[in-house]
C-alpha cells in the first residue's frame, strides 16, 4: 500500500474512532430508565374523543439517553399498540386517534433511546364521556355571539325606526335600469342561480335576490326566462316567483313554463344557456348564485349578444371572470345583501348594519394581530405575549 | 299558514344545526350528519319532478311545433335512449329492466350505454369546456386594456404572473445579481404578487362572505327574510 494511502486511511480511522466508540458499544448500552407513573385521563367538555395521557419522565431523560417516548394504548385488556410519540422533553401526549366512548383504556409509556426502550407499568384504565358542550369550539361561540348579537341589535334598532346608512351598491341599483331596458326593447330577462342545489347558501341567496326582481319583473310586465340546473331549485324558485308575482298584483301573468329545469351536468346546463342566449336575446341576464368554470362562458355569450349583465358570486375564483365580462359584479358579501338592499325593509338593513360591525371587529383583529406578531419577532416582552396568546386562543390557533 | 309553516321550518332546523355544532352529546351529536340525509330523500324525489318536468315541456313544444321544436326532439330523444338504457343496465336480471322484457341482450344495454356516453357526451362536455380557453381571451383583452390607472395596475401584475410562470421569464432576469434577484427576479416577482396582494384579497373577501353568510342566515332563521316567500306583506 503507498505511503500516504496508508497515511490516510490511518488518519480516517483517528477521525472516525470516537464515532465508532460511541455508536458502537450502544447496541450494547443499556435501555433508558422507564418514564415514572403513567397516568389517564378523559379530557372535559369535549365530544370524548380525546384522552390526556401524562407521566413522570425517565430519570435518562436529562443525559440525552431518550431520544423520544412512544405512547402505547391497550383497548379493553387487549394488546398494547402504539398510537403515537412524542419529544423527549415532553410529559404529556393528547390521545385522539380513534378514541371512542365506553371502551376501557389504558396506557403505557416507553422512553426510546440508542440502547433501547423502557416501558413504564401500564396507568390505571380510563374511559372517555361525551359533555354538553365542546369546548374547542368556545372560541368560535364567542365570535357567532358577538357577530350574532350586533346582527340582532341593529335590527331591533331598525325596526324601532332609527334610519341606518346603508353605501350604495352600483350592480343592485342596476336591476331596475336592467329590467326597464328588456321591458323597453320587448326581450325577456335571463336568470340563473347558480348550478349548485339548495343546500348552497349562495343558491338559497340567488333565489332571495329572485324574490325581489321577479317582483319588478311582474310589475313591468317583462318576460322571465328561469332554466334550472338541479329540479328542487326549480321548484323552489316557481314557488318564489309565483309569491312575487301575486304580491305585484300580476298572478295571471306567472307561467310555470318559464322556470324549468333542463340538466344536472355542468357543461350540458351551459350549452342550453349558450343557445338560449343566443336564439332568444335577453336584453338583461342576471347570474345569482354559485357557479364554476361556466361562468365565464356565460357571462361573455351574454356579452356578446349586448345585454346588460349583473353577477354575483362568493366562489373568489370565479369572481374575476364575472368583473371581465359583465357591467356588475356583486362580489363575495353584496351577493348576500342584495335582497336586504334591494327591498329597502328596516329589519333587512338592519341586518347589514350588524354586518359591517362583525367587519368592524375582523379589521381590529387583523390590525391588532399583524401590530402585536411584528412586535413579537423583536421584542419577548410579557404584554406582547399576552396579547399574542388570547388571538391565538380566540381564532383557535396557538401562537 | 303557508308563509308560517316554511317559516318555522327554516327557524327549528336552522338553530337544531347551530345548537348541534356545539354540544356533541347525543341526541345533537347525529344531528349534523342526519340532515343532509333528509336532504337527500327530497333531492331523490326532486330527480323524478326534474324528468317530468322535461318531458312535459318538450313533449308539449313539440305536440304544439313550436319554434324551435326540433331541438325538443332531439332531448326528447337524448332523454329516453339514455334512461331506457341506463335502466337495462342497472338491472341484475339479464335483458329486463324492472320486470319489463327488453329485447337488448344486458351486456349489449351496457356497451351501447357506455358507448353513447363516452363517444357522444364526453366529446361535447369537452367540447364546451374548450370553449373557455377563447372566452379567457377575449375577456382578458377587454380587461387589461389600460384605459384607467387600475387597469394598469391589474395589466401590469397579469403581465408579471403570465410571463413569470414560464422559461422566458426565468431568463429575461436570470442575469440579476443576488440581492436584487430575491425581490425583482420575474419568477420570484410573480410567487410574491400570488403569495402576499392576491391572498391578502382573497380573505379579504372570505372574510366578507363568511360574515355575509352569518347574516343572511341569521335573517331566514329569524323570519326577517322573506323575499323567497313573495316579499314581507
Amino acid at each position: 500500500m503507498p505511503r500516504f494511502l496508508a497515511g490516510s486511511a490511518c488518519f480516517s480511522f483517528l477521525l472516525m474512532s470516537p464515532v465508532i466508540a460511541q455508536e458502537g458499544p450502544g447496541s450494547s448500552s443499556p435501555p433508558p430508565a422507564p418514564p415514572g407513573p403513567v397516568s389517564a385521563a378523559d379530557r372535559t367538555w369535549d365530544a370524548g374523543g380525546e384522552i390526556i395521557v401524562s407521566w413522570e419522565p425517565s430519570p435518562d431523560a436529562d443525559r440525552a439517553g431518550v431520544t423520544h417516548y412512544d405512547i402505547q394504548r391497550s383497548a379493553d385488556g387487549g394488546a398494547f399498540e402504539s398510537v403515537g410519540t412524542a419529544p423527549a422533553g415532553a410529559t404529556e401526549f393528547r390521545d385522539d386517534s380513534g378514541v371512542n366512548e365506553n371502551i376501557e383504556y389504558s396506557y403505557q409509556v416507553a422512553a426510546v433511546g440508542p440502547g433501547g426502550e423502557g416501558i413504564s407499568s401500564p396507568s390505571a384504565s380510563v374511559t372517555t364521556h361525551i359533555d354538553w358542550f365542546n369546548r374547542d369550539r368556545g372560541n368560535i361561540l364567542i365570535l357567532m355571539l358577538i357577530v350574532c348579537g350586533s346582527i340582532t341589535w341593529y335590527i331591533e334598532r331598525a325596526r324601532a325606526g332609527q334610519k341606518l346608512y346603508i353605501r350604495k351598491i352600483a350592480g343592485m341599483d342596476a336591476v331596475t335600469e336592467a329590467v326597464g331596458r328588456a321591458t323597453e326593447m320587448g326581450q325577456p330577462v335571463l336568470y340563473i342561480a347558480g348550478i349548485q342545489d339548495m343546500d348552497d347558501v349562495q343558491t338559497v341567496a340567488g333565489l332571495t335576490i329572485l324574490g325581489s326582481i321577479s317582483k319588478m319583473i311582474a310589475e313591468y310586465e317583462t318576460h322571465l326566462l328561469m332554466p334550472t340546473s338541479r329540479s328542487l331549485v326549480m321548484s323552489t324558485a316557481r314557488e318564489t316567483v309565483k309569491e312575487s308575482y301575486l304580491a305585484a298584483g300580476r298572478p295571471d301573468a306567472y307561467r310555470d313554463d318559464s322556470i324549468y329545469y333542463v340538466t344536472d351536468e355542468q357543461f350540458g346546463f351551459v350549452a342550453h344557456v349558450d343557445g338560449l342566449m343566443s336564439r332568444k336575446k335577453p336584453a338583461a341576464c342576471f347570474y345569482l348564485g354559485a357557479f364554476f368554470a361556466e361562468s365565464l362562458i356565460l357571462a361573455e355569450t351574454g356579452n356578446s349578444i349586448g345585454a346588460i349583465q349583473v353577477a354575483g358570486t362568493a366562489m373568489p375564483t370565479q369572481l374575476p371572470f364575472f368583473v371581465a365580462a359583465c357591467d356588475y359584479t356583486l362580489i363575495g358579501e353584496e351577493l348576500f345583501a342584495a335582497s336586504a338592499y334591494l327591498s329597502q325593509d328596516e329589519k333587512m338593513l338592519g341586518s347589514l348594519k350588524g354586518q359591517d360591525f362583525g367587519k368592524l371587529i375582523a379589521m381590529i383583529f387583523i390590525v391588532t394581530g399583524g401590530v402585536f406578531s411584528t412586535l413579537a419577532a423583536f421584542t419577548e416582552a410579557a404584554p406582547v405575549a399576552m396579547v399574542n396568546r388570547l388571538l391565538g386562543l380566540l381564532w383557535g390557533s396557538p401562537q | 299558514m303557508k308563509r308560517t309553516v316554511p317559516l318555522f321550518i327554516t327557524g327549528l332546523v336552522g338553530a337544531l344545526l347551530i345548537v348541534s355544532y356545539y354540544v356533541p352529546h347525543p341526541p345533537f351529536d347525529s344531528v349534523e350528519r342526519k340532515i343532509p340525509d333528509y336532504f337527500n330523500i327530497i333531492a331523490a324525489f326532486a330527480f323524478i319532478l326534474g324528468g317530468g318536468n322535461l318531458l312535459r315541456i318538450h313533449l308539449t313544444r313539440i305536440s304544439r311545433r313550436d319554434h324551435e321544436w326540433l331541438y325538443s326532439v332531439v332531448t326528447v330523444t337524448g332523454f329516453l335512449v339514455m334512461l331506457v338504457l341506463g335502466l337495462l343496465k342497472m338491472t341484475g336480471a339479464e335483458g329486463s329492466a324492472f320486470g319489463v322484457q327488453a329485447n337488448l341482450d344486458l351486456a349489449d344495454a351496457r356497451l351501447l350505454y357506455d358507448w353513447l356516453y363516452r363517444a357522444i357526451f364526453v366529446p361535447c362536455q369537452a367540447t364546451m369546456f374548450s370553449l373557455l380557453a377563447f372566452f379567457v381571451a377575449s375577456a382578458s383583452y377587454r380587461a387589461f386594456r389600460a384605459k384607467t390607472p387600475e387597469a394598469t395596475v391589474l395589466l401590469l401584475a397579469a403581465f408579471v404572473i403570465l410571463v413569470g410562470r414560464t422559461p422566458v421569464g426565468h431568463l429575461i432576469t436570470a442575469w440579476m445579481p443576488e440581492p436584487f434577484s430575491d425581490y425583482f427576479h420575474i419568477p420570484n416577482l410573480s410567487a410574491w404578487l400570488m403569495s402576499f396582494p392576491n391572498t391578502a384579497g382573497q380573505r379579504t373577501i372570505q372574510i366578507g362572505i363568511a360574515l355575509g353568510i352569518i347574516s343572511n342566515s341569521l335573517r331566514l332563521i329569524l323570519g326577517v327574510e322573506r323575499s323567497h316567500l313573495g316579499g314581507s306583506d
